[in-house]
């Protein structure tokens, strides 16, 4: 079914191909058209699925989980500050490995209040045991949806996936994408079959005290999950590309990464912006590749040792950053090359809050990364001026309270 | 029923799944023979028991049988609950004396 | 009339259990199991319920049960429903389990108030269960918006400052179909409120009082002792409310009536080992007095639902 809708609209229909079953839903600017989308198919008869319009995320994500548990796939939505909310919950469904599927509209934390696009919620919430992908395009977040239950229910996975999109630039955005019927996506995606259930034909217990001397090799499994993750990954793009003919990467993708000498690496919509700078710097003769990461989690340590080596400098794009330190892709790159290769990298930091990162930005940054004129960290898009300080003027406005202090 | 050491428990999770989530099982004696934990224990004098069944009813711990009223000592934790609720003065608590 | 004959003879809860010694919340789990019967999902809120069921591998309860966290009785029941649907929905299931929420009044009253209050505006078909025992047990004995004036905890160590809050009064606020609370020392009367529970659609949401023997400070034996004088002195209102009317039961419903007599709070404070400082402190007779206001004040406010007082 060829159709012309935004990101988020694109989200619900893949859902409905999904055979969903159960949607806990809470709005949050720039999700709430992907549960409003639902709720109107449901009304219309065109969707299948129990909807609970909870009061909160984080109860958002505790009926995601039961539901499961009970037997029933289940997707939700949300965004910043909503699955900020939820965080605790986040750990709660890798740990009782439930194979939940939800989509997050990428939007910066306040305060001060951003509903714009950037990965800071996201990458916020890397180490709750969940899978992550980014998807760039529309067309890749209809697939992607559908292919995140074939991974996540996969009994050498067990793992939840968290489906992350930029907002406004993919949420809001019309493209036409093709959505598959549900006939044609049961054909790829098998009907859920939980092994541990609740179900009064066996009544075990379900996440009880565990002590030390049981904990750690839970743990270990999570990690097992997310590695066997990465064949199953890969199987499971595969047939879609058989079934439907439509490629988007695995766990990364490439573009004019072959001959490439310096490579962009970068998630989301930047990578695909990036595309266009790439082949105005190929224009130039400058033999310049894009790598742009589509799972976050499982991390692409082996894909990024293959492909960066033997390159003469990489610039990481971060639309995010790890306060302290550095933008997380760029930490995590710098992790996976670690001891082998020596291959100068570099942190570009841009978007933040929602600012338009054009490919003229990237190309620029490009051309000077490669050329050693940046730091290792660039923010390049900000600037700190003296309106953003407070200032003696400023002080000397509230002097007299000041005094008074 | 004594827990395994180290491991020994997902070892079965493992094999029975192939991945590991912490499953438990119901069964009697979870915590281990809870008797042991008794400093009283109580006593049912048949002769003054009017099978009124409050014992059983009010036991916590599910350590009465319904049908005859007898006390299972292995899990009486000696909370002392039937022989304060008992009308007739049936159930006494005495002290447990270790072997 | 239900006898306790009619009570069936099968243990879902098993013995030998984590439970100290006569623990209201194992005592109540048996009743309602009972009530309820094996076709039963059981979601056990963080509390001393997530510990008293024993650790993996083992566990005391025969049922299925998921243990969620603290904040999410309510909407963990809604996920489950919902799934549950789905699966009827698709034949996977011929009759749909009951559902059952235990959480303790800190998962109620403080943290888990907003997804009970968002489940029962959903009309989430469930039972919640919330045993009270006034207190943040499991952590220790802290105070929670269920303790009551004058009590000691050890976050309140002088004795509670404020009074306590009435969550089945805003229950009842929610329209739910039935709301009752019920107390271990009258267990048909909880028994009975169970069954009905379960033959009704919607959200159900039964409040039982929980006397803890070591952390309101009293011997084990006694604690159906305490339970009783609960109710006796109106410390605990035994009462039910469906269809818009509020109908007290059993041993409150004769005190109301006149009866029995009411008994005075200060006898059922000074069984208490929580309530012995601040009985012996210069506030007292206040807090005792206070308390006093307290029941008239619920009793008030209950009769105000009650056909015959309207």
């Amino acid at each position: 079914m060829r159709v012309l809708e935004t990101g988020n609209h694109l989200i619900a229909h893949s859902a409905n191909a999904s055979a969903v079953e159960v949607v806990p839903a809470y709005p949050i600017t720039p999700q709430t058209q992907i549960i409003e989308k639902i709720a109107e198919l449901i009304a219309q008869g065109k969707m299948d699925a129990e909807y609970i319009p909870v009061e909160s995320e984080h109860s958002a994500c505790a009926a995601l989980v039961s539901a499961s548990l009970t037997g029933a796939r289940a997707f939700s939505a949300t965004s910043s500050h909503g699955l900020a909310y939820m965080h605790e919950m986040l750990h709660y469904a890798a740990g009782i490995r439930v194979p939940v599927v939800m989509a997050n509209v990428n939007r910066a934390l306040g305060p001060g209040w951003n509903i714009w696009c950037d990965h800071q919620d996201s990458i916020s919430q890397r180490d709750t045991g969940w899978m992550q992908v980014y998807v760039a395009s529309h067309q890749e977040a209809v697939d992607t949806v559908i292919q995140a239950f074939r991974i996540t229910e996969d009994r050498s996975v067990l793992v939840p996936m968290m489906l992350n999109l930029d907002a406004f630039v993919l949420s809001h955005t019309y493209m036409d994408a093709d959505v598959p019927t549900r006939e044609e996506v049961a054909k790829y995606l098998p009907p859920y079959k939980p092994i541990w259930k609740l179900d009064p034909r066996m009544p075990v217990t379900h996440g009880s005290v565990v002590y030390p001397v049981d904990f750690s090799e839970t743990r270990q499994s999570l990690q097992i999950g997310h590695q066997n993750a990465r064949g199953v990954i890969k199987k499971a793009m595969a047939e879609f590309q058989d079934m439907f003919g439509r490629w988007h990467g695995d766990l990364v993708e490439t573009y004019k990464l072959d001959d490439a000498r310096f490579v962009i690496i970068a998630m989301g919509s930047i990578a695909a912006e990036s595309r266009v700078a790439v082949d105005r710097l190929r224009s130039q003769g400058k033999e310049v590749g894009l790598l742009r990461v589509r799972f976050f989690r499982p991390f692409p340590n082996e894909e990024l040792r293959e492909l960066c080596a033997g390159r003469e400098g990489l610039l990481v794009i971060d639309r995010d950053y790890s306060y302290g330190n550095q933008g997380a892709l760029f930490t995590e790159t710098k992790g996976a090359i670690y001891g082998k290769m020596d291959v100068p990298a570099t942190n570009l930091i841009v978007g933040i809050g929602g600012r338009d990162v054009t490919h003229d930005l990237v190309e620029e940054m490009v051309t000077k990364a490669w050329a050693g004129e940046l730091d290792e960290v660039t923010w390049g898009d900000s600037q700190v001026s003296s309106g953003h300080e407070v200032t003696r003027e400023v002080l000397a406005e509230f002097g007299q309270l000041l005094d008074e202090c | 029923m004594a827990r395994k050491a180290t491991g020994e428990n997902m070892d079965k999770e493992k094999d029975e799944v192939g991945y590991i989530t912490a499953v438990s099982r119901p069964v009697k004696g979870c915590a281990g023979d809870t008797g042991e934990w008794r400093v009283f224990r109580p006593v049912k004098d048949a002769e003054k028991c009017n099978s009124c069944l409050l014992c059983w009813v009010y036991c916590p711990e599910a350590s009465i049988s319904k049908d005859d009223l007898e006390v299972d000592y292995q899990y009486c934790k000696g909370c002392g609950i039937c022989a304060v609720e008992c009308p007739t003065g049936a159930m006494t608590m005495v002290k447990e004396v270790k072997q | 009339m239900v006898s306790f004959k009619d009570l069936p003879e099968e243990e879902l809860f098993l013995a030998g259990s984590t439970a100290c010694q006569g623990c209201p919340s194992s005592l109540a789990l048996r009743l309602a199991f009972k009530a309820l019967g094996k076709n039963t999902i059981l979601l056990v809120v963080a509390s001393c319920t997530s510990v008293l069921q024993g650790s993996y591998p083992l566990s005391a309860i025969n049922l299925p049960l998921m243990n969620v966290a603290f904040a999410t009785g309510g909407a963990s029941a809604s996920g489950v429903v919902a799934g549950l649907k789905a699966l009827h929905k698709k034949g996977e299931i011929d009759e749909e389990p009951n559902v059952l929420v235990w959480a303790g009044d800190g998962g109620t009253y403080d943290i888990g108030i907003q997804s009970l209050s968002g489940a029962a505006e959903r009309e989430t078909d469930f039972i919640y269960v919330c045993y009270n025992n006034e207190m943040y047990s499991n952590t220790g004995t802290q105070r929670s918006g269920a303790t009551p004036l004058g009590a000691w905890t050890t976050t309140t160590p002088g004795g509670k400052a404020q009074q306590r809050k009435d969550i089945a009064q805003i229950m009842i606020a929610h329209r739910i179909p039935y709301v009752a609370t019920a107390s271990l020392a009258y267990p048909l009367d909880f028994y009975q409120k169970m069954i009905k529970a379960k033959g009704i659609r919607g959200t159900k949401y039964i409040e039982l009082m929980a006397p803890c023997p070591p952390g309101w400070k009293f011997p084990s034996s006694q604690m159906i002792e305490v339970s009783r004088m609960a109710v006796q002195c109106g410390m605990w209102l035994l009462y039910e409310h469906e269809e818009g009317e509020t109908k007290f039961t059993g041993a409150t419903k004769r005190m109301i009536e006149g009866k029995v007599k009411k008994k005075p709070v200060k006898q059922y404070l000074e069984i208490q080992g929580r309530f012995r400082q601040v009985l012996s402190s210069p506030e007292g007779q206040a807090a005792e007095d206070q308390l006093e206001e307290e029941v008239s004040e619920s009793i008030r406010r209950l009769q105000g639902w009650v056909p015959e007082y309207i």
